[in-house]
């Protein structure tokens, strides 16, 4: 990977540096250094308890890491809360889907915006109009990214109701809504049949293409993770093994055996 | 030191008293998530059929069996007659609500827990009644400064015994397993061929009996029952259960032993008076540095 | 749009929830002056527990914090007015607000430390801060409270002059006021961000903070207020009955308030209206069935939980409800 590397014109967005996480006596996150640029879709595989959702979870404030910090545009935001991490531009989705169930597909996407909202319960119990202004603005964007997950149709339907691929699309929305300059997805391809999944490939490319955002994704589909991503880290026991791009990655013996267990012949 | 060890024997039967009414309570709320309001109220009702064996059958009883048997008649009756009441009010107060999740079934736990304590009312009338005197020798016994009763060792004897029985139960049988299983995780034990309508039999027979035995051995205790007595110990059960941590049985257990000994230390060294908010004080406390209980395993939440 | 217009019509107001709620207006109005003092005094305890029941609704119906201490709220809204007024004899309407921040302020600091306790842990220590404040009451700490007999003599609110609040019917309608300021307050803050963080919070916390909500801070805020409503109607209370002693203040009176929210519907104002009227109104027309009446209430209230365990009244969301009478219509529709 010494070779030139268009990437590193990028700045970089996030960075990682000697993280490590401890649950028990398990590292689940093991020193793992690491570097998403500007505009790119990064993928992060690796086989199941390799420690990508920990990594995820410790980015997004959810986990307190033991060690290392997390460093988001230039500033240091280990240990932070996650709706503060949300503010500064990290917005996420589960693996396993977290919307509101008994609330509706608008009111759900509203949530994103809500770290936007600067009025408090003054303004709310008497209306002032910074209050009606920033609830107006609330809700056009809310409705802007329902008519861009094409599900406009459904907005006063509860989540809860939605087919299983419209309510991952739903929580991609809500994460939308926060105006995230990096969007950090947990399997988003999982439990959606190929032409879903197809259309979540397109969306995203898109979105890099049409937004200015930063994509990180945790991925078991290797036809998302070698379509679209224009860089790859593979993780296997809390540890980074490899990185590089998709088709570098494809071809490392080291990934390969990772996946596929060595034979030690 | 005297003070000391005569308190601790105190704390330890009434604590043994939380403790038994606490494994109720755990078992219930471990498997269902129920808070179980009406716990409390079973206990009280033992407590009142306890009170008329001792006092009309204490005749018929005594003559043929003796003050022990006439005891164990007691305790038995009581135990019999609420399990029974137990798995009513499980069939037709709480069994219909479990599909529509555990906050409307605390209502009916409620409504549960108005309908025995008024039934008692009903039954037995508004007024404080009072246990026999003297079922058990006034003996006093001394050890050094230490005083005690008969009457204490009696208790503690019998209720430690049945708390090792429970103990046993929990956790050597095969049923035990079955129940700790299912308050772990209800779906993979029934997939592993526990049946769960059985666990909830079981619980609603088993809980209620030992409630109801409780309450025989209180009202020996303190010789007063009153109809709303239910409450305060169906509260003490439910906080010892929470300082022991939700689901863990033999947690709860030592929940109520440790909240008895608080309790009397307390009202020894501290004031009677203030007894329990020294109690909630050390409650708070403990939840404050250990979010799970005292012997809460400390899960961080699957995201 | 067509349709836009005859939804205002008159046709459209008879049999809609409009007429509805101008309806009951109309007899809460005219109620009291064709019934007797005993039945305004109902209505008055009604519209107690109408606020206590808003008051709750806030920590246990919007953010699904389970709260069975609240009785501990109320007491220190009702003790602050007596002991104030009776000890250095300030008046019972500049008391009202000293309650209720004397309330959120207690509210928040015991809550401060706790508020991270999940589910059943946070209720045991509700549970336990309602038993602290009543046994504190008891024990007549500094000799403030008045121990179990506690406080009596306090006055009656007065504007000044002849005006002075200190009939049935002028409680009656200075409690449904405040009752009714209440809830417009209440449906403002559903319709708001405030209202909608605490229901992304009681739905899945979790994905709520990761969505950029302060959990804790929404979750302070919601004892907060929860706790000056119920300081407010501590306040009417104290000065209705002019005594105040720690046995209105139990575990029981918490169980009720919880009830009130369930019976009615989590979240649901109208829910909470319905689920006073049932608490309050019951034991008064059962009164004939003697002793046997707390036997109906309990198999009632099985009852309900068996045929609407979602409440009298749940809150529908994206569809028409109580609140949309209020709300602008770019609110809940487009």
């Amino acid at each position: 990977m010494t070779d030139f590397n268009p990437r590193n014109a990028q700045p970089v967005v996030l960075e990682t540096r000697n993280l490590s996480k401890v649950f028990g006596g398990l590292t689940a996150v093991n020193a793992f250094d690491a570097q998403v640029h500007k505009g790119e879709i990064c993928s992060l595989i690796g086989p199941n308890g390799a420690g990508k959702t920990t990594v995820f979870n410790t980015v997004t404030g959810i986990y307190n890491p033991e060690k290392g910090h997390v460093i988001f545009n230039g500033n240091d935001i280990t240990g932070h809360k996650p709706h503060h991490i949300v503010s500064t531009g990290i917005a996420r989705t589960f693996q396993n889907i977290r919307l509101f169930p008994t609330m509706t597909c608008l009111e759900n996407i509203m949530a994103g915006q809500h770290c936007r909202i600067s009025s408090g319960l003054w303004s709310a119990l008497f209306k002032s109009a910074r209050q009606k202004h920033e609830e107006r603005e609330t809700r056009a964007v809310a409705e802007s990214r329902i008519k861009q997950i094409r599900l406009w149709d459904y907005r006063h339907e509860l989540a809860k109701n939605m087919a299983y691929g419209s309510q991952r699309m739903l929580e991609i929305a809500r994460a939308l809504a926060t105006n995230p300059s990096l969007l950090v997805l947990d399997e988003p391809s999982s439990g959606l049949n190929p032409k879903e999944t197809e259309d979540l490939m397109e969306f995203l490319t898109g979105l890099i293409r049409k937004e200015d955002i930063t994509i990180l994704l945790i991925e078991h589909d290797m036809n998302v993770v070698m379509g679209i991503s224009d860089w790859v880290i593979v993780m296997d026991e809390g540890k980074k093994i490899a990185e590089g791009h998709p088709e570098q990655i494809y071809h490392n013996p080291r990934v390969i055996e990772a996946y596929l267990g060595s034979n030690d012949r | 030191m005297d003070v000391f060890l005569e308190q601790l024997i105190n704390g330890l039967t009434i604590g043994s008293f939380y403790a038994l009414i606490a494994l109720g309570y755990s078992m219930v709320y471990g498997i269902l998530k129920l808070i179980n309001f009406a716990h409390g109220d079973f206990f009280a009702l033992g407590s009142y059929v306890g009170y008329t064996v001792l006092v009309f059958g204490s005749a018929v009883i005594t003559t043929h069996f003796g003050l022990w048997g006439g005891l164990m008649a007691a305790m038995i009756i009581a135990a019999v007659c609420v399990a029974f009441v137990g798995i009513m009010v499980e069939r037709a107060a709480y069994r219909p609500i479990y599909p529509a999740g555990r906050l409307p079934a605390v209502v009916s736990a409620l409504g549960a827990s108005i309908f025995i304590q008024n039934t008692i009312m009903v039954i037995w009338g508004p007024r404080y009644q009072a246990y026999p005197a003297s079922l058990i020798p006034n003996i006093h016994i001394q050890i050094g400064g230490l005083h005690i009763t008969m009457l204490q060792i009696v208790i503690l004897i019998m209720s430690f015994m049945l708390l090792g029985i429970l103990y046993w139960i929990i956790q050597k049988t095969t049923f035990g397993a079955a129940i700790r299983a299912t308050a772990l995780d209800k779906d993979t034990a029934s997939l592993m061929g526990v049946d769960f309508n059985k666990v909830i039999f079981f619980i609603f027979t088993l809980g209620p009996a030992l409630g109801a035995m409780t309450g025989v051995m209180v009202g020996m205790y303190y010789r007063q029952i009153s109809f709303t007595m239910g409450w305060n110990y169906g509260l003490k059960a439910f906080t010892a259960t929470i300082m022991g941590g939700i689901g863990n049985l033999p947690g709860a257990m030592f929940g109520g032993l440790i909240l008895g000994v608080l309790e009397m230390f307390g009202a020894a060294y501290i004031s009677a008076a203030w007894k329990d908010v020294f109690v909630f004080l050390i409650l708070i406390l403990v939840l404050i540095f250990r979010p799970t209980g005292l012997f809460g395993e400390k899960v961080a939440e699957k995201v | 749009m067509i349709e836009e217009t005859k939804r205002i019509g008159m046709e459209r107001f008879f049999g809609s929830y409009q007429s509805m709620f101008f309806i009951t207006l109309t007899m809460f109005i005219i109620y009291p002056f064709v019934v007797s003092d005993y039945y305004i005094d109902v209505a008055f305890f009604f519209g107690i527990y109408a606020l206590l029941g808003l008051s709750l609704n806030i920590v246990l119906g919007e953010v699904g914090l389970f709260d069975l201490g609240h009785a501990g709220f109320y007491a220190i809204g009702a003790y602050t007015t007596a002991i104030l007024n009776t000890k250095f004899g300030v008046p019972i309407l500049i008391l009202l607000p000293l309650s209720a921040a004397a309330a959120a302020l207690f509210a928040y600091l015991v809550c401060s430390p706790i508020i991270h306790l999940r589910g059943d842990y946070l209720c045991i220590v509700t549970i336990g801060m309602g038993e602290i404040v009543r046994i504190a009451l008891i024990n007549n700490p500094f000799n403030l409270t008045g121990g179990p007999n506690g406080v009596y003599g306090i006055d009656f609110p007065s504007f000044g002059g002849p005006f002075v609040i200190d009939s049935s019917i002028e409680y009656y309608f200075l409690i449904w006021i405040v009752v009714a300021l209440s809830i417009y307050g209440l449906i403002r803050l559903q319709n708001s961000h405030i209202g909608r963080a605490w229901n992304y919070i009681r739905e899945d916390e979790v994905a709520a903070g990761a969505s950029g909500i302060d959990v804790r801070h929404y979750k302070l805020l919601a004892f907060v207020l929860g706790a000056a409503l119920a300081g407010v109607a501590g306040n009417i209370y104290a000065s209705k009955l002019m005594c105040v002693s720690p046995e209105s203040f139990t575990f029981w009176e918490s169980c009720l308030m919880f009830c009130i929210v369930l019976i009615g519907g989590m979240g649901s104002i109208p829910g909470v209206l319905i689920g006073a009227a049932f608490i309050s109104l019951f034991p008064e027309i059962f009164r004939p069935f003697a002793m046997y009446r707390m036997l109906i209430f309990g198999t009632v209230m099985i009852l309900m939980m068996m045929f609407r365990p979602g409440g009298a009244w749940p809150r529908k969301r994206g569809g028409i409800g109580f609140a949309s009478i209020f709300a602008k219509k770019d609110v809940t529709d487009d």
